[in-house]
């Protein structure tokens, strides 16, 4: 369903809403194509004339700043007109729907509309009903997928470990809450990383993490062995319902990254997390800050990566090339 | 239809270019057969020059009508392009956008002090007020006939010629 959603009749990408289902090929256009952006952005001018005449909307329900700013950043350099729409504050207060937003939106010839929104599927609901010229992406719906951080976490992978078909990848945390850590895991899977963990509290697991084909620790101690990648995730304060956890000191002394956990990890083993981090709680400082940490780097890449989606997504769709 | 083999233009052509091409030059090829010819040319004249090499992919006019090229390779420039004289290769010259995206993508990493155009052939049929400097081999094709280079694991260049249904 999704997957016919995302996907034109010729294969190529229509809308980027999840990872899940989408096949290797894409994944690999999206990162190659990504690593040319990162030669544009080592440059004087970092712009490229690519979108000149887009308008992409960013539509953000639910507060960002990385990503609404890496988002923003990346339509510009493309040449794209960015409009920032904060919609906790505009229309939708005064009682209009999702999609008569969107349809007003349309009527201001959006080109492409990047959605983050606290109910899952909300990017869905918009790719199905939006003009075929249009295309959307989600920046991340309440728990279920957030497809570019998963992308530009598997470009950061790549970048500093080369390939994935050698790694055993450990990923650490609120599992439970993370929209991020479902993404990354079916990029991983996709992409033939052999091992992939997940180290987490029971109370922090969803109920359908078999599923997902991980495996499952509920001990750094040993989850963390021999890993040659760590992907710390937030603790989602804001997402506790009930006491999931005793405290966030608790949380810290078992499940908390310190230098003295990361031991067990290989020697050249990297750290990344998504941002934004509670330092003491689910990473140390020392960490995070470490030569092992490569959370910056994330960000920088978190542009390249959005600049190759949308300027797959803008030239998807259009008639095939008859002779280039 | 007869073409010479792509190393015969190579000598040919670094034979026009030796005399010109001086100590602040810089050589830069477009992906993919002008960084071919580059390879080529270079070792033909022993020069020394810094070599670049450019992807146009972002720069194409026909983003809109054919989307994003399927394999975009990163550009490699790795001079300081301000202020530079420099020799733009590529293998076959036809319409001239190539050209003028090439030439586009260059003045976003500096100005150069000038651009000169080198290419193995020069089929006609140009689109743009674009006039190579060097050429090895002009042609006059038409518009159903394609030529362009290739090249095997060895390393060795040759010419593909086909007409189009």
């Amino acid at each position: 369903m999704t997957a016919d959603l995302q996907l034109n009749a010729d294969g190529s990408l229509r809308h980027l809403l999840t990872l899940d289902g989408l096949p290797a090929r894409i994944l690999i256009q999206i990162l190659d194509t990504a690593e040319s952006f990162i030669s544009v952005a080592q440059r004087e001018v970092k712009k490229v004339p690519l979108l000149r005449g887009k308008a992409i909307f960013n539509l953000f329900f639910e507060p960002s700043t990385r990503t609404r700013t890496t988002f923003e950043i990346a339509a510009k350099r493309l040449s794209a007109d960015v409009v920032n729409l904060n919609i906790g504050t505009s229309a939708q207060s005064k009682g209009e729907t999702l999609l008569d937003t969107v349809a007003n939106l349309s009527a201001m010839q959006a080109d492409m509309f990047v959605v983050r929104h606290a109910a899952s599927g909300a990017p869905h609901l918009i790719a199905r009903h939006v003009a075929p010229h249009i295309h959307v992406i989600n920046a991340g719906d309440g728990r279920c997928a957030h497809p570019t951080q998963g992308l530009l976490d598997m470009f950061t992978i790549r970048r500093h470990k080369g390939a994935f078909h050698n790694l055993t990848v450990a990923v650490v945390g609120d599992v439970l809450h993370s929209r991020v850590a479902r993404s990354q895991i079916h990029a991983l899977t996709t992409l033939g990383c052999p091992e992939v963990r997940v180290i987490a509290p029971r109370t922090l697991l969803p109920r359908d993490v078999d599923s997902l084909g991980v495996h499952v620790h509920y001990r750094m101690e040993t989850g963390l062995k021999d890993c040659d990648v760590i992907i710390m995730l937030r603790l989602q304060n804001e997402r506790m319902q009930g006491a999931l956890l005793p405290s966030p000191q608790e949380y810290f002394k078992y499940w908390g990254l310190t230098a003295e956990k990361l031991k067990r990890a290989k020697p050249d083993a990297i750290v990344m997390h998504p941002g934004p981090m509670n330092r003491g709680v689910e990473i140390d400082s020392a960490v995070a800050d470490g030569r092992h940490s490569v959370i910056l780097n994330q960000v920088t890449y978190g542009i390249a990566v959005r600049m190759a989606v949308m300027s797959l997504l803008a030239g998807s769709g259009v008639k095939p090339a008859a002779e280039a | 239809m007869n073409l010479p083999q792509p190393q015969e233009l190579i000598v040919r052509l670094a034979a026009d270019i030796r005399p010109a091409l001086g100590p602040d030059w810089a050589v830069v090829g477009i992906h993919t057969g002008g960084a071919w010819v580059m390879e080529a040319l270079v070792r033909e004249l022993g020069s020394d020059a810094p070599q670049g090499v450019l992807d146009i992919a972002f720069y194409r006019d026909d983003f809109s009508r054919i989307g994003l090229h399927p394999e975009v390779k990163p550009s490699h420039i790795p001079f300081e392009v301000e202020d530079r004289n420099i020799l733009l290769i590529d293998d076959v010259l036809y319409t001239g956008r190539t050209v003028r995206a090439a030439m586009n993508l260059l003045f976003d990493y500096g100005r150069p002090a000038a651009i000169r155009l080198a290419v193995l052939i020069d089929r006609g049929g140009r689109e743009l007020p674009i006039c190579p400097d060097y050429v090895g081999l002009k042609l006059d094709l038409g518009a159903r006939q394609h030529v362009s280079l290739v090249r095997d694991d060895a390393g060795t260049l040759s010419f593909v010629v086909r007409e189009k249904g």
